[in-house]
């Protein structure tokens, strides 16, 4: 393929993948929204009213950064992961195998619908923060960065866990039982100077709670751990996981027998 | 001469469970040929049809498109090839239209050169009026030619047709075979063909090959393949029943139904001598017909010697 020929290809998958998660939005956007809101309401207004400050911010100023990068985490990864588990289960995917289109296309095409999934639904969670609190960013150069480039890591998370799995159940155990508690104890409602020096580090060995912190520190101004070091670190991870991806997609891991 | 169409040598495919499903079979499909590719269930007919267009891995050997060996170039050799699967391998929530624009975008169609296309496809393939529907609405003859549309879209030199009339009415059969025609004598498109129905592939395809335990077991046309049978089998419908066959020298008959005869012809000999015979008897008949395919009878003799080859090898393994 030609590069004009790899572009159209590219778009046209990229493309397939916003089609889909819009086509239904009631499951996919719709929700988080919801949750999110419910969240800033009980845990913002009613409980965090009674907790006063968090590293010197209201508590709802506080937990609206970890809540956003926390919908974009979930949705970039279960997107990914369920549509390119439904690509093999209803054989689809031998729509891409046949055609020339090289595995780093269709791998970045998913990660890219991945990605357009979880931004899209930060962006409407920060819109539904709006009516809770006034945000503000104190560098929005890094915040863009880190969420984009943490979408793009749960995006390749997705995309292997549905690569591995054989059956539906696989690809909600990671989310359910990997995601969500790394999730909750990454520092999303609480910071880490609070726990105990051993509790702080274990959470150190949390990926999530790098992101969480430099997304926060992007808004606010402050982060529990360096924010150079929470960047290598995603880095280092996106690559690691873009080549396995790469490598098993090659294979036919999961898709070619 | 021109590079074939697709040329195969050696190839093997061993699953990880240890199933030799392709014992090194070599093939060679000519450019513009219709070529029928036949064997029983788990023969090795779609294992090789997946190595070809790359579902499967293959073990060993080597295949070459066009004359691009596919370890080399697999994605030129792509452009030239055409996938109609046997299951229904599209997503089924999508809408028609959407389906084959994404597939020639695969390819590098840009919409505005994929558009004209997937119109006069869809038309010609009776699916235009139904291009912005759910294509879990269609019906199941709608879905194969949708799976046909799709595989055409980046025009594709060479067609491989997984049973593309399995589960399709004896009309929507018809029209489909006269479409695969079409594009085989108008457009030069080499299309290979995998069938159960084997009166399809007696009727569409030159040449043939029969697989059966991941062997290539023929490989010829089909005109010299039915011109090896000796025998062939009409069943006769009596005017009136009759208590016992008539006996005729040297013709086989059985009585199937009262009414109904089979007659077994030996190459060399006359229909009409039967006739006169079964006259002279005060036989009268009213209609005649084949009793199977001729290419089916062939096909099943065929296989049948090949299983009972394997099971006297197993057999002799056994004993040693």
């Amino acid at each position: 393929m030609n590069a004009t020929q790899t572009l159209v290809a590219l778009w046209t998958l990229v493309l397939k993948e916003i089609k889909r998660f819009t086509r239904i939005w009631p499951q996919t956007l719709l929700p988080p929204s919801i949750t999110m809101a419910m969240y800033f309401i009980i845990f913002g207004n009613l409980i965090g009213s009674r907790i006063g400050e968090m590293d010197g911010y209201s508590y709802m100023d506080f937990i609206v950064p970890g809540l956003i990068m926390m919908s974009v985490i979930t949705n970039s990864y279960s997107n990914v992961a369920s549509s390119f588990f439904s690509n093999k289960f209803q054989r689809s995917v031998e729509e891409l195998m046949v055609s020339p289109m090289p595995n780093w296309v269709i791998l970045s095409g998913f990660i890219l619908g991945g990605m357009a999934r979880g931004l899209g639904v930060g962006l409407i969670v920060t819109l539904v923060s709006l009516f809770f609190t006034r945000l503000t960013i104190e560098h929005p150069l890094l915040t863009v960065l880190v969420v984009v480039l943490t979408s793009a890591l749960f995006s390749l998370g997705g995309f292997i866990n549905a690569l591995l799995a054989n059956k539906f159940d696989d690809i909600s155990i990671v989310p359910t039982f990997i995601l969500t508690p790394l999730t909750y104890l990454g520092g999303v409602f609480y910071s880490i100077s609070m726990l105990p020096n051993f509790w702080q580090g274990v959470s150190m060995l949390n990926p999530i709670l790098y992101m969480v912190n430099v997304f926060r520190y992007g808004f606010l101004g402050v982060s529990d751990i360096p924010v150079v070091w929470a960047l290598a670190a995603i880095f280092a991870f996106i690559i690691v996981l873009f080549f396995a991806a790469l490598t098993m997609l090659e294979r036919g891991k999961g898709i070619r027998s | 001469m021109a590079e074939p169409a697709l040329s195969i040598r050696g190839l093997t495919k061993v699953y990880g469970n240890g199933f030799q499903a392709l014992k090194g079979i070599d093939l060679d499909v000519q450019q513009g040929d219709f070529f029928a590719l036949l064997g029983p269930n788990g023969a090795g007919k779609s294992t090789t049809l997946g190595v070809v267009c790359s579902l499967v891995q293959k073990s060993e050997g080597k295949v070459s498109i066009f004359g691009i060996d596919i370890d080399k170039d697999f994605a030129k050799a792509k452009y030239q090839l055409g996938v109609v699967p046997q299951e229904f391998n599209f997503n089924q929530f999508e809408k028609v239209i959407d389906i084959v624009l994404a597939q020639a975008g695969y390819y590098g169609m840009t919409r505005r050169e994929a558009l004209p296309r997937a119109e006069q496809l869809l038309r010609d393939l009776g699916l235009w009026d139904k291009r912005n529907g759910n294509a879990r609405m269609l019906s199941g003859g709608m879905k194969r030619r949708l799976m046909i549309a799709r595989a055409l879209m980046h025009r594709p030199k060479l067609l491989i047709l997984d049973e593309p009339t399995a589960g399709v009415d004896i009309e929507l059969r018809r029209s489909m075979w006269e479409y695969m025609r079409r594009i085989n004598q108008d457009e030069g498109t080499t299309i290979i063909l995998t069938t159960h129905y084997l009166e399809e592939a007696e009727s569409l395809c030159r040449n043939i090959a029969i697989i059966n335990h991941g062997e290539i077991v023929r490989n010829t046309s089909v005109r010299e393949l039915l011109a090896e049978l000796n025998t062939e089998t009409f069943l006769l419908d009596l005017a009136e029943p009759v208590t016992a066959p008539p006996v005729i020298d040297g013709f086989e008959i059985a009585q199937i139904e009262p009414s109904q005869l089979s007659i077994v012809i030996q190459r060399g000999q006359q229909l009409n001598d039967v006739f006169s015979a079964l006259s002279e008897q005060g036989v009268r008949v009213v209609s005649m017909r084949n009793r199977a395919n001729r290419l089916e009878e062939m096909f099943v003799s065929m296989v049948e010697a090949g299983n009972k080859a394997i099971d006297e090898r197993t057999q002799a393994e056994a004993q040693a």
